[in-house]
Parts: C-alpha cells; sequence; structure tokens
C-alpha cells in the first residue's frame, strides 16, 4: 500500500475483515477509501499517545461517577399492537426475520 | 460408554454455568423477568434496543451476584461492563452488556460433596438474549426459511459462573452443577430449574495422555440442558476426541451442539471470525464500585449454604456416611431448601427416616408448594406416620392434598408465587380424617389376617419354613382386604410374632 496516511495503521485486509463483521458489502473502490480514511482517523487519534500519562490512572469512562442503580420496581411495557406497526414483519406475536445463517 | 475406553486418557473439564437471576424486573429496564408469559409482552424500548434508549443497572442484581460471589469465596471487586457485538437476531442491539475485563467476581472456590475443590475463575454479571425459533422443515438453523423472535428473555439478568478446567469425570461434572445449583438456590439468586432455562451449562471438554501436564484442544459443548444430558455430552465428546487422536487426527477447537435424542455431540457451522466480538467498555453504564461496608453486609447476610445445611440435618437424622439413601435423601431435601419441613419434625419427635423419606420423595417433587407448607402442618402429619396414626401409604396422599391446598391458597393470592415467603398452615388430620384413614385395631388386623391365612394354607406354611418372599404376598392381601388401610410394618410383625410362637 502506497498511501501515506494509512501505512502501519490500518491494513485494507484489517478493513476487509471489520467490514465483513459489520455485514458491509464494499467494492474495491469504497474499500481503498475507507482504508485511507480509517488510516487517516487512526493517525489522528494517535496523537494521544505523544502525551505523558505516567501520572494518570487508567479510566472506565470519562463520568466520575459510580454505583448507579434503580430499584427492582416494575415499570411499563410496550403494548403488542405498538410492537407489531413498527415491526416489517411480526408473525403470532413474534418478530419474524430472515433465516439467520447465510452459508450455503 | 464404559469407563474402560478413557484407559490411558485423562479428561479435562471446565463449565461455565448461566443463571438467570431472581429478580422483578430485567437487568437494565423495568419489564418483568417473568417465565412463560406471552412472546414480546414484555419488551420495552431499552430491551429492544430501540435508538435513544438508556440501560439503568437494576440493584437487586447486582445484590444478588455479589451474593454468588462471597457464597463462591471469590473476591468481590470494582467492575464495569463491555459491549459484546455480534449480529444475531436474539440481540437487537446488536450487542449483548456483558463483563469483559473487570467481572464483579473472581479467584474463588466450590466444595464438591466428594471434599475435591474446583476453582471459580470468574462470576460476571450478563443480559440473557432473545428467544429464537426457526420456521421450516427440519426446524434446525441450517434449512429454515426464516426465523421467529421473543424478547421476553432479553434483558434478563444473569450470572455466569465460569470454573477452572478441575474437573476430570462426567460425574465430578454432575456433582459441580448440581452443588452449584444448590448454592445459587441458597443464595436467593435463583429457582434452579434447568427445565425451564433457568439454569444453563456450557460443557469444555478436552482429553490428554494420563500423566501429561499439558492441556489437549478443548471444544466447547453447549444446549446441555439437564444433568443427565451433561454426563452424556461429556461422555460421548471425551471417547470422540480420542478416537480422532489415536487415529492420528488432530482436535479442532470449536463449539459443538448437544443432540438430546441421539445423545451425540455434532459441530456447530458457525464463521470463522464469529468469536471477533470486539469488546468495548459500555459507555452508557458507570463503573459498580461496592464499598467495604456493601460487601461486608453481603457477605455477613449470607444464609447458612448447603455444606453446613447438609451436615446440621444429617448429624440430627443420624444419616450414615455419604452414599447411604438417607445421606442422598438429606442432600435432596436441602438443595430444594426444605430442610425447614424436616428439621421441625425432629424438634417435634418424629422419626428422622419418615421425615426424610415424605420430604425428599413426596415434597420435593412438588417443591414450589411445599416451600410454603407450614412446617408445623407437615411435622403434624409425619408425626401422625411416625406414631402409626395413619401408614406410609395414607400419608403420602394426605400429603399430596395438603400441598394441593398450599397450591390452591398461593393461586387464590394471584397465581404468582414471586416473593411471597409466608407459609400456609394445612390440618393433616381433617384430610385424614375425611377419607376414613384411621388406624386399624390389633384385634381387626389379626382377624383379617386370620381370614387370609385360612385362604391360602400353603403360602402360609412356606412363610412358618422361612420364606421371606411370600410375606410380601401376605402383606398385599391385607392391604386388598383393608382398602390400604393396614400398616405394611404392622401386618410383617404380627406374622412374624405368629412364626415365633411356632417355633
Amino acid at each position: 500500500m502506497t498511501d501515506q496516511a494509512s501505512r502501519g495503521k490500518i491494513s485494507r485486509e484489517e478493513v476487509v475483515h471489520i467490514a465483513s463483521l459489520a455485514r458491509l458489502g464494499l467494492d474495491d473502490g469504497e474499500l481503498d477509501a475507507f482504508t485511507r480514511e480509517l488510516g487517516a482517523i487512526l493517525d489522528h487519534a494517535s496523537t494521544v499517545a505523544e502525551i505523558d500519562l505516567r501520572d494518570v490512572s487508567p479510566m472506565s469512562h470519562p463520568i466520575a461517577l459510580s454505583n448507579v442503580l434503580r430499584d427492582d420496581v416494575l415499570d411499563e411495557c410496550l403494548e403488542l399492537e405498538d410492537l407489531q406497526s413498527n415491526a416489517p414483519d411480526f408473525f403470532e406475536g413474534k418478530f419474524r426475520v430472515p433465516k439467520i445463517l447465510d452459508e450455503p | 460408554m464404559s469407563s474402560d475406553s478413557l484407559e490411558g486418557w485423562d479428561l479435562v473439564i471446565g463449565l461455565e454455568v448461566h443463571c438467570e437471576l431472581d429478580t422483578n424486573t430485567k437487568l437494565f429496564c423495568g419489564c418483568p423477568n417473568s417465565f412463560g408469559d406471552s412472546p414480546n409482552t414484555n419488551v420495552c424500548p431499552v430491551c429492544l434496543g430501540l435508538p435513544g434508549s438508556l440501560p439503568v443497572l437494576n440493584s437487586r442484581a447486582v445484590d444478588l451476584a455479589m451474593r454468588i460471589g462471597a457464597a463462591l469465596h471469590c473476591d468481590i471487586r470494582p467492575s464495569r461492563f463491555h459491549r459484546k457485538n455480534y449480529f444475531y437476531p436474539d440481540m437487537p442491539k446488536a450487542f449483548q452488556i456483558s463483563q469483559y475485563d473487570a467481572p464483579i467476581n473472581c479467584d474463588g472456590w466450590l466444595e464438591l460433596t466428594t471434599g475435591k475443590r474446583v476453582g471459580i475463575e470468574r462470576a460476571h454479571i450478563e443480559e440473557d438474549t432473545g428467544k429464537t425459533t426457526h420456521l421450516g422443515e427440519s426446524g434446525r438453523i441450517q434449512g429454515a426459511s426464516s426465523s421467529l423472535v421473543d424478547y421476553n428473555r432479553a434483558g434478563v439478568p444473569l450470572v455466569e459462573t465460569v470454573s477452572a478446567p478441575d474437573m476430570n469425570s462426567a460425574q465430578e461434572a454432575k456433582d459441580y452443577v448440581s452443588e452449584l445449583r444448590a448454592i445459587l438456590v441458597a443464595c436467593g439468586a435463583s429457582d434452579g430449574k434447568m427445565e425451564e432455562g433457568s439454569l444453563r451449562v456450557d460443557a469444555n471438554v478436552s482429553v490428554r495422555r494420563s500423566g501429561s501436564k499439558e492441556l489437549g484442544t478443548r471444544c466447547e459443548i453447549k444446549n446441555v440442558n439437564s444433568l443427565k444430558s451433561l454426563g452424556k455430552a461429556i461422555e460421548f465428546e471425551a471417547a470422540r476426541q480420542i478416537a480422532v487422536l489415536q487415529q492420528g487426527g488432530t482436535i479442532r477447537q470449536e463449539t459443538r451442539h448437544f443432540n438430546e435424542d441421539t445423545g451425540e455431540t455434532s459441530s456447530m457451522r458457525s464463521k470463522e471470525d464469529s468469536h471477533d466480538y470486539r469488546y468495548f467498555p459500555e459507555p452508557d453504564l458507570v463503573v459498580i464500585s461496592p464499598d467495604e461496608a456493601w460487601i461486608g453486609g453481603i457477605r455477613s447476610g449470607l444464609p447458612p449454604m448447603p455444606a453446613e445445611r447438609r451436615a446440621l440435618l444429617g448429624s440430627k437424622c443420624g444419616a450414615g456416611s455419604p452414599g447411604t439413601p438417607s445421606s442422598n435423601q438429606v442432600s435432596t431435601v436441602v438443595a430444594h431448601g426444605l430442610d425447614a419441613l424436616v428439621l421441625g419434625a425432629l424438634d417435634d419427635g418424629a422419626d428422622p427416616r419418615i421425615a426424610l423419606s415424605r420430604c425428599a420423595n413426596e415434597a420435593v417433587a412438588r417443591v414450589d408448594a411445599a416451600l410454603h407448607l407450614a412446617p408445623t402442618s407437615f411435622s403434624r402429619l409425619v408425626t401422625m406416620e411416625s406414631v402409626g396414626d395413619i401408614t406410609a401409604t395414607q400419608s403420602k396422599l394426605v400429603l399430596g392434598e395438603m400441598l394441593d391446598e398450599v397450591d390452591q391458597k398461593l393461586e387464590e393470592l394471584g397465581g404468582s408465587t414471586g416473593g411471597f415467603g409466608g407459609y400456609f398452615e394445612v390440618d393433616p388430620e381433617a384430610i385424614a380424617n375425611s377419607k376414613g384413614f384411621e388406624k386399624l385395631d390389633n384385634t381387626t388386623l389379626a382377624r383379617t389376617l386370620d381370614d387370609i391365612v385360612e385362604s391360602n394354607p400353603g403360602e402360609w406354611e412356606r412363610f412358618l419354613a422361612g420364606d421371606e418372599k411370600v410375606a410380601q404376598f401376605f402383606v398385599g392381601q391385607m392391604m386388598k382386604s383393608t382398602r390400604g388401610q393396614a400398616d405394611g410394618k404392622a401386618v410383617i410383625s404380627l406374622m412374624n410374632a405368629r412364626r415365633d410362637k411356632k417355633g
């Protein structure tokens, strides 16, 4: 790969892999374009690595909150009619979806 | 498969047990956590993953998870949630919220009844998925034309307990699951009903040459729905792996499906990269960071665990060493949380064997009702049988009707036992009287025996000559003549007394 921004950041193979995990069908031109764009984004984000963080402990969340809990108390559910009207396909009270495994 | 074919090989088994937590509501929303309701009636924007909805953690689910951790001697630690990303219609968000690198409980152990300790690597919180059924000719995924999804189960709180690969036989794996099940029930975390999917087991199985220290390649077996299936699945899978290795093949690490009907495991077709879940921290939830007071409260509030309760009940009943029928009964009673019934009866002076039998055989079979039967009522019944006012057969019938009454009263409460922890008093004497169960006096018993002896002189001679097999014939005849009112034991002792007199 000759593209400057993507070098070392993300390979075309990785983009193919990620696209297949996300069930995205990309053509060759799109794969090239996303490899370039994702590389640029990673490159930009990698400037964070230049900051000296030796004295900062790792954090899980940007908001310094913990133990946000609710009581185990019943709340209202949706009506079946509303579900049905929002679903592309509904059958015998259940959502009908295309067959799951697409392998032969 | 006999254990002989394992000759020269060691089994290594680790288990992952998913337990649905006994909460009123789901893990991240206020929808009911309830089994068996009409499809898609317990759903809301949060568990359907509708855009803009946000999860809020159920505090009782966290309490129960910590109780499980405490009962399994785990470190209870600050934890956080991750998104496990995958595309499958059982999770409409396209990810499952689980715990990944920072589980709430880790590094514990569980002691089997044999005394062996099995390591617990972690016990983490996650949400359950929806339930899919496959339409099409075969009813299986392959060949299905479409699938139907019910999201009532989506978002139900689970704790997944992951053991270390410390078990070495199908029997040990079964012992582990039954002890874990008893502990989960004792914690109040689960109803322990495998048949309703409250407890689901995945088994990681590998084999290695005896004496080898290196672990073999493991396969994960899914769809194991009972203890019996677990044993069969492990034995089949071990034999399959050994056969492959003996023929010079290699084991491929894969997920295999256990087929209840054939007793075999088969490879589940899946894409090679399907395990690339791209975990990342769930930004919509903050960390759980229980302080010492919270953890201390959980640990000190833990009720007595099954091992301790078995020891107590066993010693009060005079149960023998492991393996004797009565110690099995003690385990059964404790596993179902019915110790209070037996202990109450023992305090009232009932015969321990009778108290244990009625509880382990009859009450356990109807545990939902039995959990709400007042120990005093059970005690009165067992005492009636102990002093011989009613026979064992009659006692079982009366207990059945007592539990019917409890069921009726529970139904009057609205059909839901959830949350109701009270007991119902039921009068066994009233039921016995209404059925005309009265103790036969000795004169009647003796007269009935006279009649039967007269009509069966040959059999009586054989009995007098010491043929014990024919004794059961007389008991059967006595039962018939008295329409079940005779006490088998009283009949035998009457017959023995007559034989002794002759001799």
